[in-house]
């Protein structure tokens, strides 16, 4: 080996402050559009005031902008509409996690000594396309020469992890609907995500309205009951079933990243980088076992050394929970729950709000959207917003929170980025 | 001579040998890794040294999933909600594991498909355009 040194950044780098659209369906936003929307709505909540020319770069995560609406080299329009030109602004694609990897991008250009204030982003604006167009499209993201022509979609391979999951472990469709009742739950309370509403909620609307129009009442007892109706929440890809999956959504999320050095000058309260990782990892036919992805363990080892911090020392995690197995099996690759452990602790509420490992406390891409270039920055902006106590309803209040992960993955393990922060 | 009739190592000359009736995928002549997938380099050792390895099609399932929402080219071909379609990754008996479409099974009953199923190469359904990798159990 060459690179035998401990990796470290050349200087360190923080966040001193985030915006985001909502996330959402919106007919006659582009891309551009939704991204001034989280652009403007993070000038706007800056701790101090910033001059738009003083930022010197951009990184913007983007999977495809030319398939979903026919628009490519989207950076320098962005930038454009931004009012930022010439500003160099550059577009980064690694499927899902093109945003977690533009962050990283955003990390290294300030910690090489080039930059000192840099704008990071994602955003995708997906629902141009009918449904089985974007099924086509994310399965892009797939082996086009070796997955795809097997019949596999997006949904399919994560189905298919979660079926091996399912007989490995004592993993059962239960488990998997637990994921995703927590992640509305927590979704309810929070104003930018899509699916503002609990399951509960979205029951209760059923049973409502079957009243009103003097229907004969659904005999649901409970959200499991109302889960496990294949009418309400029918088959995508057995085992996993419509509430087990994220939905298609348009959003965008940014934040402004400084070297640590200057943060001062922005905010009196700084979130610190302090580990970041990214790993690569091979299809699920070839991957070294058909129950985890093992980018994500390459990528948390790198971030957890750099940081000097173990699992059990993280306080707000945001994983990337594309299907609700998609979070069980975060859980485990990450460290937080041991092989086959991931479904237990979801059953036993141990990743709920007040559990004692809470996972996903935004919603998750599950219940706040999943815009799918933009979700890796969104999830660094739930942390931030946790770290410094500004989650409003759903700000954990059990201790008192210091470092945070976030975990975002691209296809179905091909790319995964995790990155670990710290309130100064 | 013989070496200039060799097919090319990649997915082209994969699904011509399928319609042809062969699992061909690669073996590297250096370290003798085996590859379903047919790659112009080892990806284990890198070296260019690559031959044709012919799979005898035995295998078991290792894992799958049954689609419902299916993608446009499965919508034309007549699968949907009411009628979904099984793919799955096999383990060959040779040991690399490789995605396949998985025939004869009830795709409606889940979970009476069973994994470590021995599965055999099923080359009755290959279209001449987009062959599909198919397996049926034995």
């Amino acid at each position: 080996m060459v690179g035998i040194r401990k990796k470290q950044l050349g200087r360190s780098v923080s966040i001193v402050g985030t915006g985001m659209s909502q996330f959402g369906a919106y007919k006659d936003k582009t891309t551009r559009d939704i991204f001034v929307e989280a652009f403007h709505d993070m000038m706007q909540h800056m701790d101090s005031g910033i001059d738009v020319q003083d930022i010197e770069a951009g990184y913007v995560g983007n999977y495809s902008s030319d398939l979903f609406e026919g628009q490519g080299h989207t950076a320098p329009i962005i930038a454009d509409w931004l009012g930022m030109t010439p500003t160099p602004i550059t577009r980064i694609e690694n499927a899902c996690a093109s945003s977690g990897s533009a962050l990283r991008e955003g990390i290294m250009a300030i910690a090489s000594g080039l930059y000192d204030v840099v704008m990071v982003g994602g955003v995708e604006k997906m629902t141009d396309l009918p449904t089985e167009g974007v099924t086509d499209v994310l399965a892009s993201a797939a082996d086009g020469l070796y997955e795809v022509p097997a019949g596999f979609t997006f949904p399919g391979i994560y189905g298919a992890l979660a079926k091996a999951h399912m007989e490995r472990y004592e993993t059962n469709l239960d488990h998997l609907l637990k994921v995703g009742i927590k992640n509305h739950n927590n979704g309810s309370l929070n104003p930018k995500a899509q699916f503002n509403s609990t399951i509960k909620s979205l029951m209760d609307r059923r049973v409502a309205r079957a009243e009103e129009r003097g229907d004969q009442l659904p005999a649901w007892k409970n959200e499991m009951d109302f889960l496990n109706d294949e009418q309400c929440n029918p088959w995508i890809a057995w085992p996993l079933r419509l509430y087990d999956c994220a939905p298609i959504t348009d959003g965008a999320a940014c934040l402004l990243l400084v070297a640590s050095e200057i943060a001062g000058n922005f905010t009196s309260k700084p979130i610190e980088i302090i580990g970041t990782g990214q790993a690569t990892g091979r299809p699920l036919h070839d991957a070294e076992e058909l129950t985890s992805l093992s980018a994500t363990k390459y990528a948390a080892a790198q971030a957890y050394e750099m940081s000097g911090l173990s699992p059990d020392q993280i306080d707000v995690v945001e994983v990337h929970d594309c299907f609700t197995i998609a979070e069980i099996v975060a859980s485990e690759d990450l460290g937080f729950f041991s092989p086959g452990e991931g479904p237990r602790a979801a059953d036993e509420g141990r990743t709920a709000l007040d559990g004692d490992r809470p996972i996903n406390t935004s919603g998750g891409l599950k219940a706040k959207g999943h815009p799918v270039g933009a979700s890796g920055v969104a999830q660094v902006i739930e942390v931030f917003h946790q770290l410094r106590g500004e989650a409003g309803q759903r700000q954990l209040s059990s201790k008192d929170l210091e470092i945070g992960l976030t975990h975002n993955v691209g296809g179905t393990g091909g790319t995964c980025v995790v990155n670990i922060f710290r309130r100064v | 001579m013989q070496d200039n009739m060799v097919k090319p190592f990649n997915a082209a000359s994969f699904y011509q040998y399928l319609r042809e009736g062969k699992l061909m995928g690669v073996q590297c002549r250096n370290c003798g890794q085996l590859s379903a997938e047919a790659r112009p380099m080892c990806q284990t050792c890198h070296s260019a040294e690559i031959k044709w390895f012919e799979f005898s099609g035995e295998a078991e399932l290792g894992t799958f999933t049954c689609i419902s929402i299916v993608p446009a080219a499965m919508a034309e071909k007549g699968y949907g909600r009411d009628n979904p379609y099984c793919s799955g990754i096999v383990i060959l008996d040779e040991g690399p594991r490789i995605s396949a479409r998985i025939l004869n099974v009830d795709t409606l009953k889940p979970q009476n498909i069973h994994i470590g199923t021995k599965m055999v190469l099923d080359l009755n359904d290959l279209e001449d355009d987009k062959p599909m990798l198919s397996f049926r159990p034995v």
